[in-house]
């Protein structure tokens, strides 16, 4: 596909997410809370990595969102994966 | 055009889902053994769900002329402890001469405990002793990454042959690494948590279509049954040749699934 054919079969699906993210940010602001989230955290990095030029952003983004250790963990805890690495605790 | 929709939980599904697929053009799919949302409280549990894929699911999917194959494992999910995954363990080779059930699946890591670990390498070993196919799960979001490594490290000290192992729920960070090292790649295409199916597109573009499938992972959970020709749709979109389309969603998973050599369209 050329880049006007691209551009053209997804640009408002993409100016549509967007504008979620930006949503859903002002709804974060809009509570008043002001207190760090990890997850937010890596959302910002993210976007952050959106600006680069480079082709491989996806991957790129996906490392940022990974946990990078190594070694298996101790124990299983009972909640699932939440999409971003939480602190150590 | 037919498609194979390689990896479904139809256990979770309606059947106005086999409906649906069937007038999509589903002729045939594979169920893997999974999580069904809850711990099972005994091995007798995880037989009865073992009779389920193997007897009720297949007579559901012919009502639609679609044909059912199951994998059977104890998932990752509910390996934690060793003691009782290794019972349940201990019932699968009674069902594995049944006509549907194509190997060992989806075996993998879910949180990549040490427990889980040791599990999936026993279950490696029950396929590398039974000559089994095996079908992985590789983990969710922020753990998929490191898991994805831990796996295959796990199958490389088997003899299982890679070319028998399919690695399932790949992304742009992992699926390099998963072909690269010989294994088979399967893309899950889910709204949220794996592959878009425009991103499957994606992928299929910049690493062409050897040894890779797609699949709708559909389940209990945020998932489609669809999904699988609505990526049809979106690689013919980008002017893909109908070849192309057929390879990913027909040819492929008929060449990786037939060599259980229980595996037919028909």
């Amino acid at each position: 596909m050329t880049k006007k054919e691209i551009v053209d079969q997804y640009f408002l699906e993409h100016r549509a997410k967007v504008l979620d993210i930006a949503a859903f940010l002002d709804r974060i602001d809009r509570s008043g809370e002001t207190d760090a989230d990890f997850r937010i955290d890596a959302l910002m990095r993210c976007i952050k990595e959106l600006q680069s030029e480079k082709e491989g952003r996806t991957e790129r983004i996906l490392s940022i969102l990974s946990d990078h250790t190594t070694e298996p963990i101790d124990h299983a805890g009972m909640k699932g994966a939440c999409g971003a690495v939480p602190p150590p605790s | 055009m037919a498609y194979i929709d390689p990896h479904i939980h139809m256990v979770s599904r309606t059947t106005d889902d086999y409906q649906r697929m069937a007038q999509a053009g589903c002729v045939a799919i594979t169920e893997p053994a999974f999580w069904a949302g809850f711990d099972r409280s005994s091995v007798q549990g995880f037989f009865d769900y073992y009779r389920q894929l193997t007897d009720t699911e297949p007579k559901r999917a012919a009502n639609y002329g679609i044909k059912h194959h199951c994998w059977l494992c104890i998932n990752p999910k509910e390996a934690e402890d060793v003691g009782f995954a290794r019972e349940v363990i201990s019932i699968i080779p009674d069902f594995l001469d049944c006509k549907n059930v194509l190997g060992i699946g989806e075996i993998g890591l879910n949180n990549n405990s040490k427990n889980e670990l040791i599990i999936l390498e026993e279950q490696l070993a029950l396929a590398e002793r039974l000559n089994q196919l095996v079908l992985v799960h590789t983990p969710h979001l922020e753990d998929k990454l490191k898991g994805t490594t831990l796996i295959m490290d796990a199958i490389e000290n088997t003899s299982l042959d890679p070319n028998r192992v399919l690695i399932d729920h790949v992304e742009e960070h992992t699926v390099h690494a998963v072909l690269n090292r010989g294994f088979w790649a399967g893309m899950t295409l889910y709204p949220d948590t794996k592959c878009t199916p425009q991103r499957a597109a994606d992928i299929i573009e910049m690493h062409g279509t050897e040894r890779l499938w797609i699949n709708s992972a559909g389940d209990w959970g945020p998932s489609d049954p669809l999904a699988v020709p609505k990526c049809r749709l979106e690689l013919a979109s980008r002017g893909h040749s109908k070849s192309l389309i057929n390879t990913i969603s027909y040819d492929n998973p008929l060449s990786f699934l037939s060599q259980s050599g229980k595996f037919s369209v028909e």
